[in-house]
């Protein structure tokens, strides 16, 4: 059997792809920034004086970490429905990664959080700030800057996730692929094409990720 | 509606088996490969660890379900005619080894350079150097990390089902159209996972912590 490698296919429906590559990086940017609102607000309801509220934030985050991301997409797609809550599949895509990317960076960020040493909120409070400063500025952000890299890169790991919101078809890269593989059956091509789009489009993100950092993270520590 | 019985839970069981075959298949195999590309990538060649670098950074910087895709089609292409379930094996097999691989690198690479020299010192070769000094405490290190991707490998195994590989996500998938009852279905099936991930990751945070403690 011979087989000769025809990427006409690809190239003459690039626009198509390009455009889906697009919408997988808003979904992906949805997804992180809803993530890290999730991230800080967990971070604040695990040390929170409520034993329930913190008991809650920490199954969220076991139930999450441990189950793998096609399940809970499945479960908000397919079984949310039979209570009731029926979701297109772009919103759903975009809760499902808001959901775990946000228990993944309620972990990243706690780290962080836990390691601001404790004469520093002292400082502050001797200062007088008010507890809301005190977490903005002397917890927040220095923890913040701490986790910056494992941060970003589970968010890069986030967005390659997105290819799994193929399953309830929403409009990704994957699916549009998974389209134009079932018009010319031209698979191995098809696929190729796009693992090097989302190769170029995680290069395009860590860059973007270390310019941010180069940017924001400029001040002297010491 | 149908009932959710013991016919579609034994299902159920069926799919859990696979996706603990392809675990297991894809950790051994990975760890394989991987112990052979962590060795490369921290080797005096540069050549090599130009190599290794670049075969990380493609797995990790591209889905997993890519990774299926390309190998599951392209095992095809090179005119191996071979199973589903091979096909996917694989997948995960060179998946896996390009992640315990950067895990294990950073493990040896922690090791203090002394370690070394001191074998060096001692006469050892190569292969004495590596098995009997540094590996043995760069996998201590590399302990929390790893287990960490065992956890990672089992939930991507669910990926397959994707591919139309029958293990416990696309069991779930079935026998919930079959019953029309998702809620339940994935609630099981999500506790499944959860059951098998929930101790690796405790097992994980506990050999982090003492490896902490044993450092400080």
């Amino acid at each position: 059997m011979s087989y000769t490698l025809d990427f006409s296919a690809v190239i003459e429906r690039l626009p198509e792809l390009l455009l889906a590559a697009l919408a997988t990086i808003g979904l992906a940017l949805a997804g992180m920034s809803l993530a890290t609102v999730i991230g800080v607000l967990g971070v604040v309801a695990r040390r929170s004086r409520f034993k329930l509220l913190r008991g809650l934030v920490i199954g969220f985050v076991e139930v999450i970490r441990n189950t793998p991301f096609l399940v809970q997409i499945f479960f908000i797609f397919f079984a949310l429905p039979q209570l009731g809550v029926r979701l297109n599949p772009t919103v759903t895509a975009i809760i499902a990664l808001a959901l775990n990317g946000g228990a993944y960076a309620i972990e990243i960020i706690r780290g962080g959080v836990d390691a601001i040493p404790k004469g520093q909120i002292e400082a502050g409070l001797a200062l007088g700030l008010h507890r809301g400063q005190i977490f903005r500025h002397v917890i927040l952000k220095p923890a913040l800057r701490t986790v910056y890299p494992s941060l970003t890169s589970q968010f890069v790991m986030l967005t390659l996730t997105t290819s799994v919101c193929t399953s309830i078809a929403a409009y990704e890269l994957t699916s549009v692929a998974q389209k134009i593989e079932a018009d010319t059956f031209r698979s191995f091509e098809v696929y190729f094409s796009i693992t090097l789009l989302y190769l170029v489009i995680s290069s395009l993100m860590m860059g973007v990720f270390a310019l941010i950092s180069r940017i924001s993270f400029n001040y002297p520590v010491k | 509606m149908a009932s959710i019985g013991p016919n579609e839970l034994f299902f159920l069981a069926q799919g859990l088996k696979w996706t603990l075959a392809l675990t297991l298949i894809g950790f051994v195999g990975g760890g394989i490969f991987g112990l052979i590309v962590a060795l490369a990538r921290t080797a005096e060649s540069a050549a090599l660890r130009r190599v290794t670098t670049g075969y990380i950074a493609v797995f990790q910087g591209t889905p997993l379900l890519m990774q299926l895709f390309v190998v599951y089609y392209g095992v095809a292409l090179i005119g191996l005619n071979i199973d589903a379930w091979l096909a996917v094996a694989i997948a995960f097999t060179l998946h896996a080894s390009a992640f315990l691989g950067e895990i294990w690198r950073g493990g040896i690479q922690a090791v203090p350079k002394g370690q070394t020299e001191a074998a060096k010192a001692l006469g050892l070769h190569y292969v004495s150097t590596m098995k009997d000094v540094v590996l043995p405490q760069a996998f201590k290190i590399s302990l929390p990390a790893t287990i960490g991707f065992l956890v990672q490998l089992i939930k991507g195994t669910s990926l397959a089902a994707i591919v139309g590989f029958v293990e416990l996500s696309r069991a779930g998938q079935i026998v919930s159209n079959q019953t029309f009852r998702p809620l339940t279905v994935f609630a099981i099936v999500g506790l499944a996972y959860f059951l098998i991930c929930w101790p690796l990751s405790l097992w994980g945070a506990r050999t982090e912590r003492r490896l902490q403690t044993a450092t400080r």
